[in-house]
């Protein structure tokens, strides 16, 4: 927040950095700012329609937890259960993210009346404002609590996904608790450090091609008011963004700029990882291990063959379920994490790098993004698309009581995925393992030891992983 | 001001429009007659009583809240009607008669899918409800809890197509229904043993002729129904085969082990009875039998199948079981 410095794209040589200018520090011409164009300007000056896209998620929801209460109790006839696991879930995991980054955050209702509140209003700020605005305890910054959260989560899946009145007391439990989070804190606390699906979102929008930055710092330390930071629901300061993951895309730093100083980058895929500059953190890391961890428990629990897992999972408060849990924490807390920890170790070690081991794990975390996205990508395409005329049917009866509202309930459009799911599976999971060890290229080109010996031990463990889900997706 | 207004507005239309949609559909379904089926374990039918007038359609939706279900009603000519979970199934009953009626599943849905049963209560004017016959192990005053066993038993399966060949004339006494009803096999082989006109017989040539008699007291009719009766009733537990080993055979046996522990079938269960066995079947009348089915095992886990099956069924099933022990086939 105090010296401005040289960002990346400004095409002039850093001076608060040591690295030598590289290959993939793009100048901001690389860049495009969509902004430019007068019809997404409009749009997003206006405040009607991220208002109106809002409103209607919102009614989406609560419609989805009603239906969830007092609907069919079989998932696949419900609501509630195909549009938040199947519909929702496919649009967040191959569209919102990989495209957007944390685009999901700029429409989702859940912290809606939080937000209403603490601004006063729902269109323009109000002058009674509610809520204490008390800060976030340091202690608990970062995303610790998110990764406990979809730990959590994962230990109850099989009952959630299945059952539409557990889905929708989660839902409504977490809408609660952001509410609530929204009248003591200040910002979006909820969406920051609690939300599970904030969590990952925000780690995998570092790849995604969208981003918001500051064009030209000289005007902002002209700028007296930084009007960005005071209306920023998300407590972030533009002018400091490095990386997406903390940018919930609400555009409200760039209807309020005076000076109309920020921009909407279209930008390469990648852009924010790859920079060992960059402060990444062991709770990222640890995030990022999570989801891979997280990826294989449940490619083997709900579309693998063992049905004794699958029932063990199911039976919650039975032993068998204890023993799920137990497997299930392990593999998270030790396993992925033992790995990972011993391949940079290795890695460190036989490269001769000095790098403390908690700033060479922060560092090598980057590696596993692109191999994340993508396996829960492929993960998502495996259980989605042969579901995916539940969507049409649940359309026409969402609360499983033979109702025909368009027609399409008794949708046979059953399209034989097998073959082709099968294959774009494959090829996901190798775009992902070749974007991640082109990561950890370039990762370690920043630094002057070997690189082939610091990067191997992980390499080798990012191809393990991918043998490893491969395996329980397709073979 | 105004727009912070149509704002307000605009979103809480929307947010009422999400609720009372589905609670208003949910009042209006509520107020239906929509029969929710679940396993026993976690309550079955509901509503489990309905009532009926003799004569009035009774129109009923069904859907099930867990897994594949079944309905029907016993001792009314009913096809079984799939109760799909999710889906909704209609169906139209007609009484002619009133009286007091049993709905069941007839799809294996949990070890106490037997426990899926409501009752339907038909009232209206029609022949006044008869007080009905006991059973005829009532009337023969037999004890159908009591032990039974024989040691006499045949070398072979014996076979009424074999028992035809022979061309022997039975002594009439033997040759009736009643006999057939009231007595076990192995009494019948006792008593034809005695006959002096058929010593030339060997012992396995009598127990065809045994097996010949008790062809003769059924129809192949009614051994293919029997047959169906038992595939979609008792194998199950008494297994296709007959020998007690059906899949909830084990949970019987000891019902807080093995892969269902936890599902409930009740206090002191036993395996279920094994009809490939000689020495139990063939002292075991048709009688003793039926009495086995209508009234169930008392604290054996046997379901009582007396409101379910017309006499005419049961006794179709009592003929299939014994196939278990007798080749009844009219060719050999």
């Amino acid at each position: 927040m105090n010296q401005p410095r040289e960002l990346p794209w400004s095409g002039r040589p850093s001076q608060t950095e040591s690295e030598p200018a590289s290959p993939w520090r793009l100048p901001i011409s690389q860049r495009i700012n969509l902004i430019r164009f007068p019809w997404i300007r409009s749009l997003l000056q206006s405040r009607w329609p991220q208002f109106l896209v809002r409103a209607l998620t919102l009614s989406g929801f609560i419609f989805t937890i009603v239906a969830g209460l007092l609907g069919s109790r079989v998932g696949s006839h419900n609501f509630a259960i195909i549009f938040v696991w199947i519909a929702w879930w496919t649009a967040l995991k191959l569209a919102f993210i990989p495209f957007g980054g944390r685009s999901w955050c700029s429409v989702c209702p859940i912290p809606l009346p939080g937000d209403w509140l603490q601004q006063g209003g729902l269109l323009e700020k109000g002058r009674h404002r509610f809520g204490l605005n008390l800060r976030w305890p340091k202690r608990m910054h970062g995303s610790w609590l998110q990764s406990s959260g979809f730990l959590l989560v994962g230990l109850f899946s099989a009952v959630t996904l299945t059952d539409p009145r557990v889905t929708a007391w989660v839902l409504l439990a977490l809408f609660g608790l952001a509410i609530s989070l929204s009248l003591v804190f200040e910002h979006r606390a909820f969406c920051s450090y609690i939300c599970p699906i904030g969590g990952f979102t925000g780690i995998y929008a570092q790849t995604s091609p969208v981003e918001v930055r500051v064009i030209d710092t000289r005007i902002c330390s002209t700028h007296k008011d930084k009007t960005c930071y005071r209306n920023c629901p998300w407590g972030l300061y533009p002018l400091a963004l490095r990386d997406s993951a903390q940018c919930g895309l609400c555009m409200e730093c760039v209807r309020s700029c005076p000076k109309d100083n920020i921009a909407v980058n279209l930008r390469p895929f990648g852009s924010d990882i790859g920079q060992t500059a960059r402060a990444s953190h062991l709770d990222e890391a640890f995030l990022a291990l999570v989801m891979l961890g997280s990826a294989l428990a449940f490619s083997a629990v709900f579309t693998g063959p063992w049905g004794s897992l699958k029932s063990a999972a199911f039976a919650i408060g039975s032993p068998a379920w204890l023993l799920y849990v137990l497997g299930f924490l392990a593999l998270n807390l030790m396993v992925m994490p033992g790995l990972f920890t011993l391949a940079v170790w290795i890695g460190q070690r036989w490269s001769g790098g000095k790098t403390q081991l908690r700033r060479a794990i922060a560092n090598q975390s980057q590696v596993l993004l692109p191999l994340g996205l993508f396996a829960w990508i492929a993960f998502t395409i495996s259980f989605a698309f042969p579901k995916f005329n539940t969507v049409l049917s649940v359309i026409s009866d969402p609360l499983g009581w033979g109702w025909n509202l368009l027609g399409t309930a008794n949708a046979a459009w059953l399209p034989d995925v097998s073959g082709f799911s099968a294959v774009l599976q494959i090829a996901i999971l190798l775009i992902g393992l070749f974007w991640s060890a082109s990561v950890a290229q370039r990762i370690a080109k920043r630094s002057p030891q070997s690189y082939f010996r610091q990067e191997l031990p992980v390499l080798a463990f990012i191809l393990l992983f991918s043998l490893a889900l491969l395996w329980l997706l397709i073979g | 001001m105004i727009k912070e207004w149509l704002a307000r507005v605009i979103a809480a239309s929307l947010a009422l429009v999400a609720v009372t949609i589905p609670l208003g559909a949910w009042w209006v379904h509520s107020q239906g007659t929509t029969i929710h089926a679940r396993m026993a374990e976690t309550g079955g039918w509901t509503p489990e009583n309905m009532t009926a007038e003799v004569g009035k359609p009774l129109h009923l939706r069904l859907t099930s809240d867990d897994v594949m279900h079944s309905f029907a009603v016993g001792q009314i000519d009913q096809p079984a009607v799939d109760v799909i979970p999710g889906e909704i199934t209609e169906v139209t009953l007609t009484f002619d008669r009133p009286g007091k009626y049993s709905f069941y599943c007839t799809r294996w849905c949990s070890i106490n899918h037997w426990r899926m049963r409501g009752t339907i209560e038909v009232t209206g004017p029609g022949t006044e409800t008869e007080a009905a016959d006991p059973p005829l192990y009532v009337i023969l005053g037999l004890d159908i809890d009591a032990d039974h066993h024989t040691d006499v038993v045949p070398e072979q399966m014996p076979s009424a197509a074999r028992g035809a060949q022979l061309d022997v004339s039975i002594p009439g006494a033997t040759l009736n229904q009643e006999y057939y009803l009231s007595h076990s096999p192995v009494e019948l082989w006792k008593a034809l043993r005695g006959e002096s006109s058929l010593n030339r017989w060997s012992d396995q040539e009598v127990w065809d002729l045994v097996a010949l008699n008790w062809r003769s007291n059924t129809t192949p009719q009614a051994l293919q129904e029997g047959k169906q009766l038992y595939a979609e009733n008792c194998a199950a537990c008494h297994g296709e085969s007959g020998a007690g080993d059906g899949v909830f055979a084990n949970e019987l046996e000891q019902p807080d082990t093995g892969e269902h522990a936890g599902m409930q079938a009740g206090e002191m269960t036993t395996r279920p009875a094994d009809f490939t066995d000689p020495a139990h079947m063939l002292s075991a009348s048709p009688a003793h039998l039926q009495g086995k089915i209508l009234r169930g095992g008392m604290g054996t886990g046997m379901p009582y199948w007396g409101p379910i099956f017309t006499e005419k069924q049961t006794w179709a099933l009592v003929a299939h079981l014994y196939t278990f022990q007798f080749d009844l086939e009219d060719r050999p």
